[in-house]
């Protein structure tokens, strides 16, 4: 769908020459979230922005579904770029309309005529949830309001690609939340591709299926964001798992409370993107003779299903607690580790 | 009562001179409009990453504005002479008044429009840029409407510094209420002419005044 590759950008200055994004190849597929994450001034804007050419490369190619946008003319650049939807960190609505003719706007540019125009931008206010809002300017919005017409602006063309630059950044979680569900629903909905930059690993967790981390405009890491997830290598990586996950440094209290057990066995469940597991705990407790005691634990939902770790404690009979070891192991795709057998 | 204390006002002359102020002051207003919004929109957009960024046609652009800008009117009108009885025919009267009026006045809502494109959120530009529009479309659809109240107060500004002018042409021979009150009222001794004129131009100021900033108010949605 859409293939990078060397893909450059370099801003000279007149003292200086920085190289924002560094030699960047990448493909992505149809109708994948795929996510950029890095902390700012990791060339990731730059980066979105070099997708339709709001920054001209410096070098390297750039295909979109079969059109090498890179090799286009400033004139079939412009009728190329109404199939790329884009919205932006600060919504940039024009406040001088209304939320219906902010909608229209990309239509006017694509030259549909005024019945049509009407008709297609009371469906998209219906997509993103903005019905009875038609009227009113964006000033009269709410942050999340604003970028649902964002939105709707951006798809009003039928796009192949929406980019997001940092399209959540300005809005608080709980809009955060609502703004990314819809994201999600319209990739489903329209199967578009969806590029999104963001510094919020809760973002990438949240709605994304493939993430790539950006450092010093460069790809350091990149895959399935689970694996990311799971097999952080890189230290900038690690650094954003944390911010969902927690350090390991959480761990701590858990040796602590480990030591205060006297018998059973402390154990670890390692979940990793499988829903049927999640009423392992009770299954276990139903088949077995042993008590779970639920001792610290982090678990988060992600696009692909849970992932996270839980300590527990099992009391019982030692035969008992070996066979339902085995279980988990044999039957689940949950990890387990034995920390600790208190004997 | 009136006729004590103004005795040597003339309603009809006084009516015309009102008349003629107002003929020049909205038709030079209407020049100014369209040619300070061209040489604004020229400034802007080949200003260092404008969308047709040219510094060369930047300077040009600007030294013109500058020029004009510098001269003082009463001058500029001396000097416009003999372009303004090539082009009108004549050097006396109104129309006589408006070349001298325009290139007076459009360098300066030039500036007014420059700032006022500067202040449009650079975001909504990139915005329609990514929406694949013209730059037809931008100017149009999206610079002009979102600087309009800075445009419009900047028009009034332009306005009030125009009735100012149309007096001073009045002095040599453009006619209106600064030729009146010049020639009846200043060079006869008779000042009540010179008193009434004077409560009219302020009168006149303040309804542009009035109609600008309530215009203004009322399509600024932000």
């Amino acid at each position: 769908m859409i293939s990078i590759e060397g893909l450059k950008k370099i801003f000279t200055t007149t003292n200086n020459r920085i190289t924002a994004v560094d030699d960047l190849t990448l493909d992505i597929a149809e109708g994948e979230i795929f996510g950029v994450i890095g902390y700012s001034g990791a060339g990731k804007s730059t980066f979105v922005r070099l997708l339709n050419r709001l920054e001209e490369p410096s070098a390297g190619k750039i295909v979109i579904d079969d059109q090498e946008l890179t090799a286009l003319s400033t004139n079939q650049l412009r009728v190329t770029r109404q199939e790329i939807g884009m919205i932006f960190q600060h919504f940039n609505l024009l406040w001088s309309r209304t939320v219906k003719d902010n909608i229209a706007f990309p239509l006017e540019i694509a030259g549909m005529p005024k019945r049509a125009r009407e008709d297609r931008v009371q469906e998209l206010i219906e997509l993103v949830g903005l019905a009875g809002r038609e009227d009113a300017y964006p000033s009269q919005l709410s942050g999340g309001q604003k970028q649902r017409v964002g939105i709707a602006r951006a798809l009003a063309n039928r796009p192949k690609v929406l980019l997001c630059d940092e399209a959540t950044s300005a809005l608080d979680p709980e809009t955060t939340n609502a703004i990314l569900d819809l994201l999600v629903d319209i990739n489903a909905k329209l199967g578009l591709t969806i590029i999104l930059i963001t510094h919020e690993m809760h973002v990438i967790r949240k709605i994304c299926n493939q993430v790539a981390v950006m450092d010093e405009g460069k790809i350091v890491e990149q895959g399935d964001v689970l694996d990311v997830f799971l097999r952080p290598e890189q230290h900038v990586t690690k650094k954003f798992v944390e911010q969902v996950m927690g350090t390991d440094d959480d761990h701590d209290g858990v040796e602590k409370l480990i030591n205060t057990y006297d018998s059973g066995k402390i154990i670890r469940l390692h979940f990793v993107g499988d829903t049927a597991n999640q009423a392992l705990i009770t299954q276990i407790a139903r088949s077995f003779r042993i008590d779970i005691n639920i001792l610290q634990g982090k678990i988060t939902q992600m696009q692909q299903g849970a992932y996270g770790t839980l300590f527990v404690q099992m009391d019982g009979e030692t035969d008992e607690i070996a066979r339902a070891i085995n279980y988990i192991t044999d039957e689940t795709s949950v990890e387990v580790e034995v920390v600790q057998d208190v004997e | 009562m009136w006729n004590s204390l103004f005795p040597n006002i003339e309603m009809q002359d006084l009516w015309i001179a009102t008349y003629e102020t107002f003929y020049m002051t909205i038709l030079a207003l209407i020049g100014t409009f369209i040619f300070g919004i061209l040489l604004g929109l020229l400034l802007y957009l080949t200003m260092k990453d404008g969308i047709w960024q040219n510094k060369f046609l930047n300077i040009v652009v600007a030294t013109i504005v500058n020029v004009f800008r510098a001269i003082p009117f009463i001058i500029l009108i001396l000097l416009l002479f003999p372009f303004t009885d090539f082009l009108m025919g004549t050097i006396r009267g109104p129309n006589a008044a408006l070349p001298a009026l325009i290139i007076g006045s459009a360098p300066f809502y030039g500036r007014l429009v420059e700032i006022a494109l500067k202040e449009v959120d650079k975001g909504v530009v990139e915005a329609a840029k990514a929406m694949g529009a013209k730059t037809r479309t931008i100017i149009f659809k999206v610079l002009l409407p979102e600087s309009m109240p800075a445009l419009v107060s900047g028009i009034t500004v332009t306005a009030i510094n125009l009735i100012g002018y149309t007096a001073m042409a009045g002095v040599i021979g453009a006619g209106g209420l600064g030729n009146y009150a010049y020639f009846f009222g200043f060079q006869r001794r008779e000042f009540d002419v010179v008193f009434i004129c004077t409560i009219l131009i302020v009168l006149i100021v303040f309804l542009f005044q009035f109609i600008g900033d309530y215009s203004s108010n009322k399509i600024d949605k932000r």
